[in-house]
Order: structure tokens, then C-alpha cells, then sequence
């Protein structure tokens, strides 16, 4: 095996090898080189040689947000929408810094991104110079790699580097950090035809004698689950789950990050698993003989307590990244492997078996999961009151925008109400902060999928809390003609921290108590952004509202859903007990059944 | 929990260490001894690390290292299949009626003598963990004035090379 990879150039070079230019220039045309169409970000001193260039490339839109967060959520956004690398740029210290949190949600969530920084001149770094930040070393532990340049002739393969690293393997962020005086300095601009990583080389191709043993053991499962995760989409594995799931006819379950990766509609599909999962999906799993893993992570907000989560059931467990195998649940059959890969193979590996006679029965399992689903479908309570009910809000929204639409959530009560009650059909529709849980990621993430996607409707699904974190990006959305649409899901409150505090704090509602109801006007506030700003208190008036932000495509649209302050995310698992104590709601336990 | 006891090629660039060291911290780990040198093959340097870690614990902090793009290679040593060293320096107190009985246990440990001073002799030496501790609970009484040590390095016994499928081969081991 070699250690060069080709050069995971879109575009090819953009600008004639060995030609002389600026490290800045270098740096445009690598960006060029490697098929950016576009950048989010902020000018500074530091990142400032960097800004003239990118003013004469036509290649490159760069558009201007209000905070740093803001380009880093949208780069994140726009890559998790299209599936490309998201590019955001900052100068260096407090404008690094502010990328800090969407680096580490990136990371979290294995998001292709790289991250400029402009960096003070080399002879100053160590000096705590005016907007010194280390951010090299701050990036350190929520990047896949970060690069510090400080000779202009680096830059090029240092950018052709952090694209490869940032979207092959287990994608993830990376960050190069460029002091300004090798932006400043000329060098020869050299695109490189080969990436010289010797230290990096992920498998993707699984091991062939795992594969055949993995679908014996899936023929020979009686209660067997598809425990699908994020990797599933970051992999474009959906269609051979499709066939997969469909030759089996095993249920699948698919997690926050994996929303979208095989249909809602689909019978096979028992939902969402985890904290606030369905019943169906989450006893699956406790019951299950065999978890076949694709692409996640036995995240502790999926397993509840460990020690407690699927009890009986072997576990296959098919990842690109090796470390993630054996981390938190052992696994009986190890898979290092892309999923795009590993499942094509496992369906061929299957349909081997199948012609030797060896077919899975499954029936009695789907009886029993059947049973579950029946009695426990999620649902929700309506305000007796005649005040709204957020899920009413978030269940219409998806039905009138429908399945073709993107949706991004903030962090919270909204956000798992969105994940349970929109119906997903396809990957990429669905963006979320699942794993860091960076509450101000839905207007900033939706900004950069409408930019990747400007033909798709995107909605941001925020809290109240949530928007209060980021909206300045309204601004940068009306001035660069991206409509997006915000359903501002207002309970006046830190909905979901107070949603603990009613559980397990004896209803004191310590600080989250936002009284956004009272200020501020978020429909005034939407207007001084040059938004349409469009308010909704009773659900009478939920679809016609909807349906006129719909039809407004000339500007952002924010609707101010003002609901009930008191609904709560159903059904839960409180942190740190085990999946078996899930509640269907308050006080009310599902009935297992009585084989156990 | 174990010592164990990894050998990790790493390209010599900075922030490496500091990479390294900082997936410990932040996995949980304690390092309890490092030492970084050059190798036969330039630009690249070898860490020899030694952790107190149960097994499991071990392989995820494995597989997290080879994660660092950095990281060429990991390679744990057995203690029975590799010659594990350290080097000690310690200033013990000696006066006239001491001063034999140290040089006695100098003799012992196949130690030396580096530097005397009129109430002090300095002592070097070199060899496995479990030696240099032997060598210590013996000057102890004598009085210990200073005591330095260095990291532990390590190399696997017998005519193979770590870099032999070359420090630059595509495949980790672990």
C-alpha cells in the first residue's frame, strides 16, 4: 500500500504550478484548488493579506456573518446539508476563539470542516502580542488535526492536507492557522498532485472473515436490531440500508444524528432510541438478542446507564474509526470499516447464506415489537387551556413543509420535539448539534444549508433560548438574500433545564425563566433584521401562518410560536438510569410484557 | 492496573509532544514516565511511555494515539522481550564513616561514582525500574540530598527493528 492518497481536488489546481504569488494568494487559489465555492467569516488584522484576494476570486463567495459562531455553525450547516467540506475563516485570537464551539460540535458530531485562522506575524507568536491566541494548541483536542504555517510555501499543502483529512475517514474538523507574515511573504504556488500523510491511512474496507461472520450471526438472531447512527449519512450508506434493512427484514432504529438516514414511513422503522426516544424503538434495544451497530457510538444519552443497556444482546459493531469499537459496549464481531463499504458487503455476505438454506425468522420479534409500538406511539398532550402546544406547532410544520424540506434545530425541548414528531425520508434533511448540544445552532446551521441547498426550503427550528444566542445572523441571511425560515418555538424559557427542574428540583425554576414572552418582540426584532416577522399564539391559526411563511421567498422569515410553557419532552429516560426505566410519560411506566 | 510500557514513532513536528501528552491527560491517564530522541531515521522521533493502566483502558488509549495523524507507529514492549532502562542521578550524604559502605553499594549495582564533594558523593546509574528502586531503598539511610531521573527507554530484544517495515509503512500495529 502506498503512503500518498490522491488529492481530493473538486476543482484540480487554479492557478499555474510554480507560479509566483503571496502566501495570500496561495491561499485563495488552494482554496480555489480544492473546489471551495464557498467561505463564512469574519476580517482581521491578523487574517487581513487573506481578505484582498478572496475579493478578486470568482470562484469563492465569502459571505460576511456577525460572529464568529455564526461561520462556523453555517460552515457546518452547508456541510452537513451537501455533504462537502464547510470552510469558515476568523483572524486570530478572540476571532479563533469564537470558533472554538462549532469546532467542537464538528468534532463531535464528525463534521467535515476546515477552519482559517489568520495567526500574528511568526516573530511575535509566544510574545502574547495584540490578538495572540494559541489557537493551535486551543484546537488541540477537538480537531482531527491542526496545522500551524509559518512559511508561505507550506500553505498550499497544508490546505490540500486539511481538506483530505477533514473529509475522508471519519470526517472532522481541522484548523490551519496562518501567521500574516507568511501571508504577506511571496512563494511559489504549487498545488500538490499527492498527499504525503504517512501517519494517516483509515480502513475502509472491512475485513471480508468479520463480514460472514457478522451475517451468520444476523441469519441466526432471532431478535436482532439495526442500531443505525450518524455515520450511516456521513457514509451515503442510506440506500444500502434501505436494501439492507428490506432483504432482512430486520427493524431499525436510528439515532438523533442518524434522523433522515432511512425513511420515518417505512414499517421497518421503530424511531428514535435513547433519552427520549419511543418506547418501541428503546425496548428493542433492551431486548434485542443482536445490536447490528452502523456508524454510532453507544452515546450514554442512547444507552442510559451501560451496565443496564441491551443486557442480552451480542453486539456487531461496524465503524470507520477503530477507536470507537470497544469503547463503551464490547463488541462480539469488530468492524473497522466505511460503512459504504461494510454494507454492500454484509448484503452480499447475506445473500450467500440465504442461498445455502439460512434464513432469518424474525416474526415472534416483530409480534412483540408490534405490540410496543401499538400501545406506546409517541404522542402529546394539549394545553387545556386553548394555549399552543409546541408539538402541534413542530408536527404541522413538518407536514405542510414536508419531507423535501431541510430542518435545523437548536438544542433542547425544540429540538427533540423536532426529532420525534417531523417525519424524515431523507438524508441530510436533518441538522442537529447531537453531540456537543450547542444551544445557537439552528439559524447559523440553516444559513449555510440554504446556501448549499438555495432550492430547498430551509426551516430552522429554534427555542427561544436557542435564538437568542446567535439571531444576529438574521442580518447576514437579508443581506445575502438567504431566506431562510425560523419556527421560534417561545415557551419563555430555558424549556428543557426547566423540564429537569419540574422532575428533579421540586419545580424551583432556578434561572430559566427567560420572559421571552414579554421581551423581546421577537417579530420587531425579526423586522429591524429586514426580516418578515410573523407571531402565532393559538393553533387555530398554525397552518395559515405556516403556509404564509411559506410563501414568503424574498427574505427570512421568523414566526414567533408563543406555546405552552409546561409541555414536556415524553417519553424520557432520566440521565444516568437504565433504558428499562423509560417513562411513556409522567409517572407512567410501559408494560414490557410478560416474557421477561 | 499494569505498567505498560509503548514505544510510538512519531514525525518529528512541533506540537507532537504536546499532542501526545495532552490525549493522556485528557483520556484520563497518567503518564509515569516519557522520554522523546531522535531515531536511525530521521525525522522521526520515538516516545517510550510507561502508564499504570488496566488493559481496556490501554486499548482505547491506543487506538486514540494512532488517531494523532502524527503518530507513525505504537508498539508495546513486554518487559521479557525488550531491555527497559532508566537513568538515575542521586546526591547522597557521605562523611568519613559512611563514605565506604555507599561506595560498597555503588559496587553492588554496578553504579558510579560521578562527582564527590567533602559531605556528598554523586552517583550515577543506569538500568531497569525495579534496579534503580533497589538502589535507592539501599542509599535511602545514608541520606538523600538530590535525586534526578529520567524517563524509561526501551527497545525490543532480538535482531528486529520497530522501523523494520519501515517507520514510514502505512500500517500501525495496534
Amino acid at each position: 500500500m502506498s503512503n500518498s492518497h490522491e488529492v481530493n481536488s473538486e476543482a484540480g489546481p487554479q492557478g499555474p504550478q510554480g507560479a509566483r504569488m503571496t502566501g495570500a494568494q496561495s491561499l485563495i487559489t488552494s482554496l480555489e484548488s480544492a473546489g471551495v465555492e464557498v467561505v463564512f467569516g469574519i476580517p482581521g488584522g491578523a487574517i487581513l493579506p487573506a481578505y484582498d484576494p478572496m475579493m478578486d476570486s470568482t470562484k469563492i463567495r465569502h459571505i460576511l456573518v456577525r460572529h464568529e459562531q455564526g461561520a462556523g455553525h453555517a460552515a457546518e450547516g452547508y456541510a452537513s446539508a451537501t455533504g462537502r467540506v464547510g470552510v469558515c475563516m476568523a483572524t486570530s485570537g478572540p476571532g479563533a476563539t469564537n470558533l472554538v464551539t462549532p469546532i467542537a460540535d464538528a468534532y463531535m458530531d464528525s463534521v467535515p470542516m476546515v477552519a482559517i485562522t489568520g495567526q500574528v506575524p511568526s516573530a511575535a507568536i509566544g510574545t502574547d502580542a495584540f490578538q495572540e491566541a494559541d489557537i493551535r494548541g486551543i484546537t488541540m483536542p477537538i480537531t482531527k488535526h491542526s496545522f500551524l504555517i509559518t512559511d508561505p510555501s507550506e500553505i498550499s499543502h497544508a490546505i490540500a492536507q486539511a481538506f483530505h483529512l477533514a473529509s475522508t475517514g471519519r470526517p472532522g474538523p481541522v484548523l490551519v492557522d496562518i501567521a500574516k507574515d507568511a501571508l504577506q511573504a511571496d512563494t511559489t504556488f504549487v498545488w500538490p498532485d499527492s498527499i504525503d500523510l504517512p501517519g494517516y491511512n483509515p480502513r475502509t474496507r472491512p475485513h471480508s472473515k468479520q463480514i460472514r461472520e457478522a451475517a451468520k450471526l444476523i441469519l441466526s438472531s432471532r431478535q436482532p436490531v439495526l442500531y443505525v447512527g450518524g455515520g450511516v449519512i456521513r457514509g451515503n450508506a442510506t440506500a444500502s440500508l434501505r436494501t439492507l434493512a428490506e432483504l432482512t427484514g430486520i427493524p431499525v432504529v436510528t439515532t438523533l444524528m442518524a434522523r433522515g438516514a432511512f425513511p420515518d414511513s417505512h414499517t421497518q422503522h421503530l424511531g428514535m432510541p435513547g433519552m427520549h426516544g419511543t418506547v418501541a424503538a428503546v425496548g428493542a434495544l433492551q431486548k434485542a438478542d443482536l445490536l447490528i451497530t452502523l456508524g454510532a457510538r453507544f452515546d450514554d444519552r442512547v444507552t442510559g446507564k451501560l451496565s443496564t443497556f441491551a443486557p442480552n444482546a451480542a453486539v456487531i459493531h461496524a465503524d470507520i474509526d477503530p477507536a470507537e469499537i470497544g469503547k463503551n459496549r464490547e463488541a462480539d464481531i469488530p468492524i473497522v470499516g466505511d460503512v459504504g463499504e461494510v454494507i454492500p458487503e454484509l448484503i452480499a455476505a447475506i445473500k450467500a447464506e440465504i442461498e445455502l438454506g439460512n434464513i432469518g425468522d424474525y416474526a415472534g420479534w416483530w409480534k412483540e415489537l408490534n405490540r410496543m409500538r401499538e400501545t406506546y406511539p409517541l404522542g402529546y398532550d394539549l394545553p387545556t387551556d386553548g394555549t399552543l402546544s409546541p408539538q402541534y406547532v413542530i408536527e404541522r410544520l413538518g407536514k405542510i413543509s414536508g419531507p423535501e424540506s431541510i430542518y435545523a434545530a437548536g438544542v433542547g425541548q425544540h429540538q427533540m420535539w423536532a426529532a420525534q414528531f417531523i417525519g424524515y425520508e431523507f438524508p441530510g434533511t436533518w441538522l442537529n448539534s447531537g453531540g456537543a448540544g450547542t444551544m445557537g445552532y439552528a439559524v447559523p446551521a440553516a444559513m449555510g444549508a440554504k446556501v448549499g441547498c438555495p432550492d430547498k426550503t430551509v426551516w430552522a427550528i429554534d427555542g427561544d433560548g436557542c435564538f437568542q444566542m446567535t439571531n444576529q445572523e438574521l442580518a447576514t441571511c437579508t443581506i445575502n438574500e438567504i431566506p431562510i425560515k425560523v419556527a421560534l418555538i417561545n415557551n419563555s424559557s430555558l424549556g428543557m433545564v426547566r423540564q429537569w427542574q419540574t422532575l428533579f428540583y421540586n419545580e424551583r425554576y432556578s434561572n430559566t425563566d427567560l420572559q421571552s414572552h414579554r421581551f423581546p418582540d421577537f417579530v420587531k426584532l425579526a423586522e429591524a433584521y429586514g426580516a418578515h416577522g410573523l407571531q402565532c399564539d393559538n393553533p387555530e391559526s398554525v397552518d395559515s401562518t405556516i403556509e404564509k411563511a411559506m410563501s414568503l421567498n424574498d427574505a427570512p422569515v421568523v414566526i414567533d410560536f408563543v406555546v405552552h410553557r409546561d409541555a414536556m419532552v415524553w417519553p424520557m429516560v432520566a440521565a444516568g438510569t437504565s433504558n428499562d426505566e423509560i417513562l411513556y410519560a409522567r409517572s407512567i411506566a410501559p408494560d414490557w410484557g410478560s416474557d421477561d | 492496573m499494569t505498567r505498560h510500557t509503548l514505544s510510538v514513532l512519531v514525525q518529528d513536528q512541533p506540537g507532537v509532544l504536546a499532542r501526545v501528552a495532552s490525549l493522556f491527560s485528557r483520556r484520563g491517564f497518567n503518564i509515569e514516565s516519557l522520554a522523546v530522541g531522535p531515531t536511525e531515521v530521521p525525522d522521526i522521533s520515538r516516545m517510550t511511555i510507561v502508564v499504570n493502566v488496566d488493559r481496556l483502558p490501554l486499548e482505547q488509549v491506543t487506538k486514540q494515539l494512532n488517531k494523532l495523524i502524527n503518530v507513525l507507529k505504537i508498539v508495546e514492549l513486554e518487559a521479557d522481550s525488550s531491555v527497559q532502562r532508566e537513568i538515575l542521578l542521586v546526591k547522597v550524604k557521605a562523611d568519613f564513616d559512611s563514605r565506604s559502605h555507599i561506595l560498597e553499594t555503588v559496587q553492588l549495582f554496578r553504579a558510579k561514582v560521578v562527582d564527590v564533594a567533602q559531605d556528598t558523593i554523586t552517583i550515577e546509574a543506569t538500568g531497569a525500574h525495579d534496579k534503580l528502586q533497589a538502589l535507592l531503598s539501599m542509599l535511602e539511610p545514608f541520606g538523600i540530598r538530590e535525586l534526578v531521573q529520567s524517563g524509561m527507554v526501551a527497545m525490543g530484544r532480538g535482531s528486529r527493528s520497530i522501523s523494520d517495515r519501515s517507520a514510514r509503512s502505512t500500517e500501525k500495529t495496534t
